[in-house]
């Protein structure tokens, strides 16, 4: 069942159905120099199978985001403030089955028998992503004993399984090969199967195929929709690029500097954009049609230092929208603005 | 990894014949015929030699006969275990020696295994709470190791110890223990005093070892497949034990053959100070008073049995795992 | 924050982000490569720290006489053995440092010679004052030292700021003639090693081959064998009558034959690295000399590396001679280093009535750890463009 998630702003309580509603959660980084609040205020509702594409720059907190949802912020960062409610499997037999993971202890019992099991993350660096002295199928055997109660030889079964699923090929073989015997695409369809091993109801995606050539790039994409129509789980796919939006997300996120700026079904996002961090980064894309010799459009100035946040809304000195006096003075916050969309910004009050 | 074990046994033995080359070169070196001073030497306490005892005794050692001849003949007599005679306690060489050796070897390898036990946990803790009062402290007691020599640790210990405490904190057996027979108390004895001189000799080592662990550490946890083990649930301990600090063991690991030799040395003058009974006290003796036959055999067993204690820990490393990677320089 | 133009044009130079990031990389970029050590050199407050130690110790080196107020050899068994005198800093409200005399007597139930401080007799300490002859670097004869007292040439009266040794030989003093010599034979040592490890090292590293693979078997042989017993042997093997003047060449060799293997290690390393290198390739192609290639373009860069590791090798030089000299087997008496000095301190009965014969530990302390935390900050900013 492909669920639709619907968006709501912060305040409104999540509708029932939600597998995983973030409510303006902080993640700051304590520095000598000052603090990085890498995280400032992110809200979204994620449904079970659906698909949600957190899209922005880098450096916007999508990662972290996706770590403090795991429970596995690097130090000195930790959660400061906001909820992440997760709905648990059934089976799971706790007393309620919604739980805050923000208020989890990050290496407590409870966090990690949701991390591996019904949350997985699947991230970038196929090239170091495993171990380089254990061997592939004894890291995914030990995520499956981890969290189920099989003996070692039917978790290597399953790792077998699992890596047959995946489209590795003589997966006999490769369950016993060190990580790098494997190429790039092998070695992320690996991750993915350690990730699924448990079958997991959330599979976070962060960057799954940036590192990876485009071809392979398709068809891990094309692995992980196919996975998720026949087990039913939601996506958070985190990426920096827009065509992989396009192509698997069914509702997006946009990211600036630690806020979600603006959140609709793609189909909003790419044709009726109203955030204008999210209309000059459609407008970046170089055109297939475009004539040639045509100058791109980039978004004017850079990122702010994170020492440096602008203040009012994080955006306004690079926005062609500036209000002068109220940009600059006081911050946004995200409201609909029409079924299933949201802006954070005062063009929309 | 046979072909491992056979380059490195085949280096300990081209060691081992350069070991004996250099001890035999010492045993050569002071002035004058060693037979013609070891007769002055008995004539001086009353006894007599022979002219016929150190004619035999020349031909036995093959004096006045070109240098390479004379090595072959001593290597001869060490094959038939005769370590020729101290000139000094009037002995054969290896009643002198007597159980040093052996005190050596166990002062030495508890000094190695202290360096591990040590070492380990303290980087690892260091490199996993960087900037923490803990890695400051470790880093501190580092700088000491590494910068006080270890035999002016040990005369200021000595110093403490016995100002302090009225205690003599060198030696290792206790005064009733001291030429008694073997036994599980003797043992025991020698267990209780070894952690002092161990920790002396392996301190410098250890402050290597801390800095090298630490820094390899660092670098291991700033790798993907570390975020990957945690994002499966596995316990934080189990994190940091299992992969990383597996990984930083590798280059550790093949840094260990060279410690022992070090080791073996500190020993000398760490036992001179603090009076063990090990072998470096008695070189001492032997070097000042120019007991060359007893000198030089210390110098070679001392360098025999270290360079076996390397390969035996080589081998131990590799056959333990097989993919640890040894640079092959 | 300026207001953005619409659209397309960045702006300039803001206070944060690009603008300000290319001037900073400007100046990297001109800046030579001994500039850039130096930069991050200074960076690390201890390793500069270190430098002054290090330059003071050889500033002492230089000095030694100067700062010396008795005769090195002068000993006087009447004061065999006093305590260091307690120094009073002023005299009745104003800055004038004296000490009081001492009267030494023979206990008559130990026989050991017991100093009591007699506060009637004042001895103000001078400074610049007249002592001893010297000659200057060998060259100026002298009689001025930094401190002294009143009617100093006589060597009867004198000041004992760290005590005598057994032989009633003022400390102090010998203190700075044995940091001379210590540090003298650790240069001059690490020069020898240096020269060792630079010629075999570089001819392994460069020429590759079967030289790489005999000098490598060779360092590496020498690395298993434990070197203290080899070396005790050597110089215990030197006769008795050589002059103190051959002793000390002798005993630098054998030190400098303890730390070849390392930095031949380096220099090998690097001229490995350096041999793929594109620039030293098309030094050759252009026709340049083997020499010159590896004297104008190869030797340069690795020249940070090689004074960061003479550096660190620094300190394992001192700690051989003094611990040779300290068990009897390296410098002998009349000569005077930190090793000969704390010969007396062998013995943990003599150290704990005597527990000034220790003193001579610090200075071998201090200049360890100056040296290897120079020799880190040096490594550190070795490679200008490494992390």
């Amino acid at each position: 069942m492909v669920g639709r998630s619907v968006v709501t702003g912060p305040g409104t309580p999540p509708p029932r159905e939600t597998l995983l509603s973030v409510r303006d959660l902080k993640t700051y980084f304590p520095q000598d120099e000052g603090t990085v609040k890498a995280v400032d205020g992110v809200s979204f509702d994620l449904y079970p199978g659906g698909t949600l594409g957190i899209v922005g720059e880098s450096g916007c907190g999508k990662s972290v985001t996706a770590r403090s949802i795991l429970g596995i912020v690097d130090r000195p960062g930790r959660i400061t403030g906001g909820e992440i409610r997760f709905r648990r499997r059934a089976a799971a037999g706790a007393a309620d089955p919604v739980v805050d993971l923000a208020k989890l202890a990050p290496n407590g019992l409870e966090m990690r028998a949701i991390r591996g099991a019904e949350i997985a993350l699947v991230f970038q660096e196929p090239m170091s992503s495993f171990s380089p002295v254990h061997t592939v199928g004894s890291q995914i055997v030990e995520a499956i004993m981890l969290h189920q109660q099989i003996s070692r030889r039917q978790a290597r079964e399953k790792t077998i399984e699992i890596l047959r699923r995946v489209g590795v090929s003589s997966p006999e073989q490769r369950v016993d090969q060190l990580s790098n015997q494997l190429s790039g695409g092998l070695r992320q369809r690996a991750m993915i199967a350690m990730a699924l091993s448990c079958h997991p109801t959330l599979l976070i995606a962060d960057e799954p195929t940036t590192a990876l050539d485009v071809t392979t790039q398709t068809q891990i994409l094309e692995l992980l929709r196919q996975l998720q129509r026949e087990d039913g789980m939601a996506i958070m796919l985190i990426t920096h690029d827009l065509g992989v939006i396009a192509e698997m997300a069914s509702d997006v996120a946009v990211m600036y500097l630690g806020r979600v700026v603006e959140q609709a079904t793609v189909d909003q996002i790419f044709h009726a954009p109203r955030h204008p961090y999210t209309r000059a980064l459609l407008r970046s894309i170089p055109r297939m049609r475009s004539r040639s010799r045509e100058r791109l459009t980039p978004i004017a100035g850079a990122v702010p230092h994170p020492y440096d946040r602008p203040s009012g809304c994080p955006f306004h000195p690079r926005c062609p929208d500036f209000m002068p006096g109220r940009c600059d003075k006081e911050e946004p916050t995200l409201r609909p603005v029409g079924d299933k969309h949201a802006v954070s910004c005062f063009l929309y009050p | 990894m046979l072909a491992y074990i056979g380059r490195r046994a085949l280096l300990a033995i081209f060691t081992v014949w350069a070991i004996s080359v250099l001890s035999f070169a010492i045993i050569q070196l002071p002035p004058g015929d060693y037979v013609t001073s070891y007769v002055a030497q008995m004539a001086s306490m009353g006894s007599v030699v022979t002219d016929e005892e150190a004619q035999n005794l020349r031909i036995q050692y093959g004096l006045g006969q070109p240098i390479y001849v004379q090595y072959l003949k001593w290597m001869r007599l060490i094959a038939q275990g005769n370590f020729g005679t101290s000139m000094e306690w009037r002995r054969p060489v290896t009643e002198v020696i007597g159980d040093r050796l052996w005190l050596t070897v166990v002062v030495s390898v508890a000094a190695l295994f202290l360096t591990w036990v040590l070492a380990l946990p303290i980087g690892i803790y260091s490199a996993v709470r960087q900037y923490s009062v803990g890695d400051y402290v470790a880093t501190f007691v580092g700088f000491i190791g590494l910068a006080v020599p270890n035999f002016l640790l040990a005369l200021v210990l000595l110093y403490l110890g016995f100002v302090l405490f009225n205690a003599h904190i060198g030696g290792l057996f206790s005064v009733e223990f001291q030429d008694a027979p073997w036994s599980a108390a003797r043992v025991w004895d020698l267990l209780k005093h070894l952690p002092i001189p161990a920790l002396i000799l392996g301190l410098a080592g250890t402050a290597q070892q801390i800095r090298i662990m630490r820094a390899n550490l660092l670098d291991e946890l700033r790798k993907p497949y570390v975020v990957t083990a945690r994002s499966k649930g596995l316990p934080e301990l189990t994190v940091i034990l299992k992969y990383p600090v597996r990984v930083a063991l590798n280059p550790f690991a093949s840094t260990i053959g060279y410690t022992l030799p070090y080791i073996v040395s500190g020993s000398i003058i760490v036992s001179i100070v603090l009076g063990l009974p090990t072998v470096g006290p008695l070189l001492l003796k032997a070097l000042i008073a120019q007991d060359m036959f007893l000198a030089g055999t210390i110098v070679l067993l001392l360098g025999v049995m270290t360079v076996i204690g390397t390969l035996v820990s080589d081998i131990l490393l590799v056959w333990i795992d097989p993919r640890i990677r040894l640079e092959d320089t | 924050m300026a207001k953005p133009e619409v659209g397309l044009n960045p702006t300039s130079a803001p206070v944060h982000g690009p603008g300000a990031a290319a001037a900073t990389e400007q100046r990297i970029f001109v800046a030579s490569q001994w500039q850039l050590m130096w930069w991050r050199f200074r960076k690390h407050k201890v390793a500069v720290a270190s430098a002054f130690v290090v330059i003071g110790f050889y500033l002492a080196v230089l000095g030694a006489d100067f700062l010396a107020y008795a005769d090195p050899n002068a000993s006087e068994a009447q004061r065999s053995l006093m305590p260091p005198q307690r120094v009073y800093w002023f005299d009745g409200g104003r800055f004038g440092p004296y000490v009081h005399a001492f009267k030494g007597a023979r206990d008559p139930q130990t026989f050991k010679r017991v100093y009591r401080a007699d506060p009637s007799e004042k001895i103000p300490i001078r400074f610049f004052a007249e002592g001893f002859e010297y000659r200057f670097l060998g060259l100026i004869p002298m009689t001025r030292h930094l401190i002294g007292v009143d009617g100093g040439r006589d060597a009867a009266k004198t000041i004992f700021l760290l005590g005598t040794d057994v032989q009633g030989r003022d400390l102090w003093s010998r203190l700075m003639y044995g940091t001379r010599i210590s540090l003298i034979i650790g240069l001059v040592g690490v020069t020898m090693s240096l020269a060792l490890g630079v010629v075999l090292g570089g001819f392994s590293g460069f020429y590759g081959g079967s030289a790489d693979t005999l000098i490598q078997r060779v360092i590496e042989i020498l690395r298993s064998i434990p070197t203290i017993p080899l070396w005790m042997g050597l110089a215990a093997a030197l006769p008795r009558d050589w002059s103190v003047l051959q002793i000390y060449f002798a005993i630098t060799i054998i030190i400098s034959l303890l730390g070849w293997t390392e930095l031949a290690r380096v220099v090998r390393g690097r001229f490995l690295a350096l041999r793929e290198e594109d620039f030293v390739v098309s030094a050759r192609l252009v026709g340049c000399s083997q020499m010159r290639t590896i004297f104008v373009h190869m030797v340069p860069s690795f020249m940070s590396h090689i004074i960061a590791a003479t550096t660190l090798a620094l300190p394992a030089m001192i700690v051989s001679e003094t611990s040779l000299s300290f068990l009897g087997l390296g410098l002998r008496p009349p000569a005077i280093s930190w090793g000969v000095l704390l010969q007396q301190a062998q013995n943990v009965q003599t150290v704990a009535i005597s527990p000034w014969l220790m003193l001579p530990a610090v200075p071998v302390i201090i200049a360890v750890m100056a040296f290897n935390f120079l020799g880190d900050g040096l490594r550190d900013a070795a490679d200008p463009y490494g992390r």
